[in-house]
């Protein structure tokens, strides 16, 4: 029977008044996904379907999610999708994923306008849900909707933020369809309460009074990260699971435009899968980004850059042909000599030899810092641009920008791991590529 | 190396160089008229004499049309080459490869880059169409070379602050000679405080490591050996003519460590051989380098066997390549005081050696100079092309 396998969420470090997660100026929906499904492939075998859900895609008119599949070194025969809209969509991801198996994958970067309590309750970050057969780590046990039409919350298409009717209104509306819906789950789940109760919505009245409409067991929340558009509910899920003993039930309700509702019981695999840095850890990492900064990322104020001209968009045919490299980081292997040469290359610059390397994928290598450089002068949409000459655990070397640098932590010896972001955007083509971020 | 050289085949019997600097009243045709003129005057021939033309320009236009059309030349041969910030010694290695070949009697090497007028900071690049992956798209020039002085301090064991005396030494050093020299667009010292309070642009590197960004043209007229002394009773023997091009191992190899150009090691072997130097800082009157930020100066000194490794530092400190000292290193102030019109600097070089070994050089000429070398590099540590010339002002076996 298909159940998770697998969850990872991942947050980035930025922290705005009150520990706002915002996410940096290269990071979008797209790579934020990256990071928090990169977890989960690699071991076992590539989940057949990948179903991203954004209210930001980074791209109309292009699947964003065969950006992630090409990030993730994924098969071209994996069915790759986007469900593009609101928080509905990853309900519609995890729907089909229950029936397909596959990887759900959500990711938002939510913009309030300034000082706006979208600002303020907003988050941006990723999550990452694994589905199918096997050992699984939680049963799906029901699996009901409600769906409505009223105008709570809405925006336009063209607009980086949003608009929201008189909250109680939409308070009082969702009231009664996640009452019935939650009461449908449980009696689909043959169970009368759930141990735990996560209850999600763009609503702020919903969720802040999520125990006043439902109550669990032994706990009942919301998102504490803040309200991540279509990632919300897979991001709360996610901060249960981390705590969740083996044989408790959770009722998840997904209270957009109607109510989504699933019970799900931990198996006794949950305790020893969970992911690696818990919600709470992500949460308790970020760090301060000046306020003027963090405006200058979205656009909301234009910044003053240096006297360089903006970068060449990324061209269709060259990126095409390196899918391989600037995608999913995969360089070449003499297999003569063992040389790895990253970018990957066809002539071995050690012994010579011309088209004898093997493909490695050295997204997931760790490496060090071999010499540095602050670049006071390069065009970047956050100057400074900070680069690293990194020499990989194992062999190889290759020269990066470093993301979410804070210069005075790098020196010679510093260790680095990879991460997916966007370089810069030019021609409305988001510059894709790796850099390295300090462990 | 497997190259034959061409020593003492041809000699330079003319030359002209444009003042450097931000010209915003010339053009690049200006440039170009401004420097063959000179050019053609120094070597008392008229335009029509010149049988061939070798242009170079990084980016200051294309073909040969950039030159012919300007100088409105009818139907001569002109070929355009670029080489990086090598691209003036290109124009010259090849311009001379043309007389020595047998094919034309005398050729103009010209380089020429109009820079000012982008409105940006630095060097512009014109890369072709790409996936957006390559480090040099994100990590300037100054960034680039700014990667030797961190590497090049744990190496050996220098103190930071020593590198950076040593640094701010080379810059010094260069805004003196730049003060002696009319042409420079830098043309007055530089306190060796206020090279060290500046602007940091990239790493350690401040606004005064840094080279300038100018507008300039030079030209050089070539002629058999054998016919020199029907131009000019003091002409300027070509003795070596090395190019390296780098299999860019450095950026991809955890063995390279930024701190020597192999490029530059293999182009000076290379020519040393066909000039018959053994000692270059003993048998070398001076030296035009490649200083595009202070810290590449430092490193050249090693690469091109004039000090040992390591030492470079010291005798940088110690006043060696200082005009008085015991090799003079870029006298007339280099690409950071005469400032780094691309095309041109590679032949800029030469125009130092030009006047210097004829004793043309006014305030800055040095006692009775015989032998110079000039080192032109294009590209970065990890991977570039590098040109080493050795010219003297006598045919025949250099002088010990």
């Amino acid at each position: 029977m298909t159940g998770l396998l697998a969850y990872a969420t991942y947050l980035p470090v930025g922290r705005i008044e009150k520990n706002r997660v915002v996410a940096s100026f290269d990071e979008d929906s797209s790579t934020l996904g990256v990071a928090a499904a990169q977890a989960l492939v690699g071991s076992g075998p590539a989940p057949r379907y990948l179903y991203f859900s954004t209210s930001t895609p980074a791209y109309a008119d292009k699947t964003n999610a065969t950006t992630l599949l090409a990030a993730l070194g994924l098969p071209s025969t994996v069915f790759a999708s986007d469900l593009v809209g609101t928080g509905r969509s990853t309900a519609a991801g995890l729907r089909a994923a229950r029936l397909t198996g596959g990887l759900v994958v959500t990711g938002d970067v939510r913009v309030g306008k300034p000082g706006s309590a979208d600002e303020r309750g907003g988050a941006d970050g990723a999550a990452a849900l694994l589905l199918g057969d096997g050992d699984v780590i939680a049963e799906i046990l029901a699996e009901v909707s409600e769906s409505a039409e009223f105008l709570d919350r809405w925006r336009s298409p063209l607009s980086r933020t949003g608009e929201q009717w008189e909250e109680r209104f939409g308070f009082e509306q969702y009231a009664t369809l996640v009452r019935t819906a939650a009461g449908r789950a449980l009696d689909a789940a043959g169970i009368d309460e759930a141990d735990h109760v996560v209850l999600t919505s763009p609503n702020a009245g919903v969720s802040k009074k999520a125990g006043s409409l439902v109550k669990g067991r032994l706990s009942t929340s919301g998102n504490p990260v803040g309200f991540l558009g279509a990632g919300d509910l897979a991001v709360a899920l996610a901060g249960v699971l981390d705590t969740a003993a083996a044989g408790e039930t959770i009722l998840l309700l997904s209270a957009v435009d109607g109510c989504d509702a699933w019970v799900l019981r931990a198996t006794e695999l949950l305790p020893s899968r969970r992911q690696t840095v818990p919600l709470a850890a992500q949460l308790a990492a970020g760090r301060p980004v000046p306020y003027l900064t963090y405006l200058s990322w979205r656009g909301l104020v234009e910044r003053e850059l240096p006297r360089r001209p903006e970068p060449d968009r990324p061209a269709g045919p060259p990126s095409a042909r390196s899918a391989s490299w600037k995608f999913a980081f995969t360089g070449s292997r003499c297999t003569a000599c063992s040389f790895l040469h990253l970018p990957p290359l066809r002539v071995c610059r050690q012994c010579g030899g011309a088209d004898a390397m093997e493909p490695v994928r050295a997204a997931d290598l760790l490496g060090t810092v071999a010499t540095f450089t602050v670049d006071r002068l390069a065009f970047s949409p956050s100057p400074p641009v900070v680069d690293v000459v990194v020499d990989f655990v194992g062999g190889g070397r290759t020269s990066l920008e470093v993301a979410d640098a804070v210069p005075e932590e790098i020196r010679v010896g510093t260790e680095v791991a990879l991460t997916f972001r966007s370089l810069f955007t030019a021609g409305g083509v988001h510059n894709y590529f790796w850099k390295a971020r300090v462990r | 190396m497997s190259s034959n050289g061409i020593a003492d085949k041809v000699a330079i019997v003319g030359m002209g160089c444009t003042e450097f600097g931000e010209l915003w009243d010339s053009s690049t045709d200006d440039l170009l008229l401004d420097a063959v003129g000179e050019c053609l005057s120094s070597a008392g021939i008229g335009r029509d004499d010149v049988d061939a033309f070798w242009l170079g320009t990084l980016g200051s236009g294309q073909s040969g049309l950039t030159l012919s059309r300007p100088l409105g030349l009818d139907y001569k041969p002109v070929t355009r080459v670029e080489n990086y910030c090598a691209t003036g010694s290109e124009s010259f290695r090849n311009a001379c490869y043309a007389v020595a070949s047998g094919a034309y009697d005398r050729v103009m090497a010209v380089g020429v880059e109009k820079l000012k007028d982008s409105g940006f900071s630095g060097l512009l690049r014109a890369d072709p169409p790409a996936d957006g992956t390559a480090a040099e798209l994100s990590l300037t020039a100054p960034a680039a070379f700014s990667l030797l002085d961190p590497a090049y301090c744990a190496k050996y064991g220098v103190d930071p602050t020593q590198m950076r005396a040593a640094m701010t030494h080379v810059a010094w050093k260069n805004h003196v000679n730049g003060a002696r020299n009319p042409k420079a667009q830098f043309r007055s010292e530089v306190s060796k405080e206020k090279i060290e309070a500046a602007p940091r642009v990239a790493g350690r590197l401040g606004i005064f490591d840094c080279s300038g960004v100018s507008d300039g043209a030079a030209a050089a007229l070539i002629v058999r050996a054998e016919d020199a002394y029907d131009y000019t009773d003091r002409p300027i023997f070509v003795k070596a003519l090395a190019l390296a091009s780098g299999p860019m191992r450095g950026g991809l190899d955890p063995a390279y460590d930024f701190t020597s150009f192999p490029e530059v090691l293999a182009s000076a072997r290379d020519a040393y051989r066909q000039a018959g130097i053994t000692d270059p800082a003993a048998q070398l009157s001076f030296a035009e380098v490649h200083d595009c930020f202070t810290p590449t100066e430092i490193v050249l000194m090693e690469d091109l066997g004039f000090t040992a490794a390591g030492q470079a530092w010291k005798d940088m400190l110690a006043g060696d390549f200082d005009a008085d000292g015991r090799l003079p290193v870029n006298v007339d102030g280099g690409l950071k005081s005469f400032g780094h019109p691309v095309g041109a600097s590679g032949l800029r070089m030469l125009y130092e050696a030009w006047l210097q070994l004829r004793g043309e050089a006014g305030a800055r000429q040095l006692a009775d100079p015989h032998t110079a070398l000039t080192h032109n590099l294009g590209g970065r540590p990890g991977g570039c092309v590098s040109f080493v010339s050795v010219v003297g002002n006598e045919p025949g076996v250099l002088i010990g």
